[in-house]
């Protein structure tokens, strides 16, 4: 269905990824030489889970229709035309992959500024999402702590498959760090390819790929909670990006039953798994993966809370055709969590800043 | 509510367990270093005989990494799927409002008391020189 009224805020929106080149000025001379002197500007960077030129990367009619710049073209298909209040960019940038791990984290404090200079300045709806490379900590940790004191950054960017699983205790550190600042962690669907995409093998095809996102947001729910992340941060929040929603209840349901028999194994698991996914786990709108109204209901009935959904665009990523950019079958009193009051419970920063924007955001809805 | 005995005290020193039938019912005996339990021998869940569980204690934490076994004696396993029961109140750990193993007061009597009483023995001729194991449906 269409937006029913304007000031929503899209927690899932794509800037194009920046190319080399675009980056350069923001890499310190050593950096600079290595990339150039190496050819390492010819590469595209671009993550092998969104192939560039793949249907699902642009949705065709806004590939083919761009504005004078980048900027007016976001502007135009998507912050002007769902009449967005804040939209959070996510740069999804084959950085992450690299096994190098300072030029890994030379890049992405490249890209990070690269979003603020040249976007997060220039749009003011615009919020920020810190790329890290988080196999290496300790750069990870000094990269958030760089951006911190920038509020329009409202979370650390991660993505569903790495090299471990993300409740591991080696990533606490950045938790930590996240939860100091009162920033959000974002897991966006995209592998580094350490192993394959799916538990069975690498699969032959991009429609493979993309069904298995899903397992591997749902391997990361179990681990987030085995790991007992949330009793260690009790005040962090996981956002899962382009994750889909509908295979939830079903983890939750499994995830209850084991804990039932497994507890003793994890003791620092204190209270039903599903009751810790539903205070600290978001999912964003697209897509939803429900095929109409009433399984959408079904869904969030089953889940067992609308506190978790939390809208987004995924633009320009082909999700929804024309402007029907939200699930059917979502009652007006869930709508409205869903498209603002949910992501200002969420985003810590978001909330701070909606104090006086919220009312500016009441009054946009008609 | 009628006291049944199910058994002398000799049938169930610390540290074992025996099950007995009463009134149709199996009920899991279990004594643990002198602590008495009697409760149906009938798993909520699956309906496990729960007289082949562990009894053990119960594992808790202050946070990832930190590992305790606490109250130990105090809970039983069950043998099939793990859950895990409070056996002083037969309550389930994981969910104490709806899931509960029937659980049955039980003492030990001497036989002198016994013989006065209104107890019924269905197998065990009550002999004064002896204790009984009481337990009240
Ligand atoms: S039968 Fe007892 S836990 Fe399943």
């Amino acid at each position: 269905m269409k937006l029913p009224y304007a000031g929503a805020i899209d927690c899932d929106l794509h800037l194009p990824a920046p190319t080399i080149a675009q980056l350069l000025p923001h890499l310190d001379d050593f950096w600079r030489d290595q990339i150039i002197n190496r050819a390492i500007d010819r590469m595209p960077f671009a993550m092998m889970s969104y192939p560039p030129n793949a249907p699902i990367s642009q949705r065709a009619d806004w590939r083919a229709a761009p504005a004078a710049t980048a900027l007016e073209t976001v502007q135009t298909q998507a912050l002007d035309a769902f009449g967005l209040s804040f939209a959070i960019a996510n740069i999804i940038h084959g950085a992450v992959a690299l096994h190098n791990d300072d030029m890994a984290a030379a890049l992405c404090r490249a890209v990070n500024d690269w979003l603020r200079v040249e976007w997060l300045e220039r749009e003011p709806r615009l919020r920020g999402s810190i790329l890290i490379h988080p196999q290496d900590v300790s750069q990870a940790v000094a990269e958030v702590e760089r951006l911190a004191s920038d509020g329009r950054f409202v979370q650390v960017l991660m993505l569903a498959m790495g090299e471990r699983p993300l409740g591991r205790r080696e990533f606490f550190p950045i938790y930590a760090a996240a939860e100091r600042h009162g920033l959000v962690i974002a897991v966006h669907a995209g592998s580094t390819y350490r192993y394959a995409p799916t538990i069975v093998g690498w699969p032959c095809y991009q429609f493979e790929d993309y069904v298995a996102q899903a397992q591997a947001f749902e391997n990361q729910t179990v681990s987030l909670i085995a790991e007992g992340v949330f009793q260690r941060f009790p005040r962090l929040k996981f956002v899962f990006l382009e994750s889909g929603v509908s295979w939830l209840p079903v983890t939750m349901w499994r995830t209850d039953k084991t804990w039932r028999g497994a507890r003793p194994e994890t003791p620092w698991v204190d209270r039903w798994p599903s009751e810790i996914i539903r205070e600290h786990l978001r999912l964003t709108t697209q897509p939803f993966d429900a095929p109409d109204a009433a399984a959408v209901a079904a869904t969030i009935a089953r889940i067992g809370s609308d506190d978790m959904l939390l809208f987004s665009t995924d633009y320009p990523h082909w999700q929804f055709e024309a402007d029907d950019v939200l699930p059917e079958g979502l009652s007006p009193a869930t709508l409205r969590k869903t498209l603002i009051d949910n992501a200002l419970a969420t985003y810590p920063r978001l909330a701070q800043e909606a104090i006086g924007g919220a009312a500016a955001i009441e009054e946009t809805i008609r | 509510m009628s006291r049944h005995v199910v058994c002398s005290a000799d049938e169930l020193p610390p540290g074992t367990r025996r099950t007995a039938f009463v009134d149709g019912r199996e009920v899991a005996l279990f004594n643990v270093d002198g602590r008495l339990h009697a409760l149906l021998n009938r798993c909520p869940h699956g309906g496990a005989r729960i007289c082949n569980g562990v009894i053990t204690g119960i594992a808790q934490s202050s946070g990832p990494g930190d590992y305790r076994l606490e109250r130990d004696g105090e809970f039983l396993r069950c043998p099939w799927h793990g859950w895990e029961f409070e056996l002083s109140t037969g309550q389930s750990w994981c969910d104490p409002g709806t899931t509960r193993l029937r659980n049955y007061d039980v003492k030990r009597e001497a036989g002198e008391t016994l013989v006065k009483g209104p107890y019924i023995a269905e197998r065990y001729p009550v002999v004064v020189e002896n204790d009984y194991i009481i337990i009240e449906l």
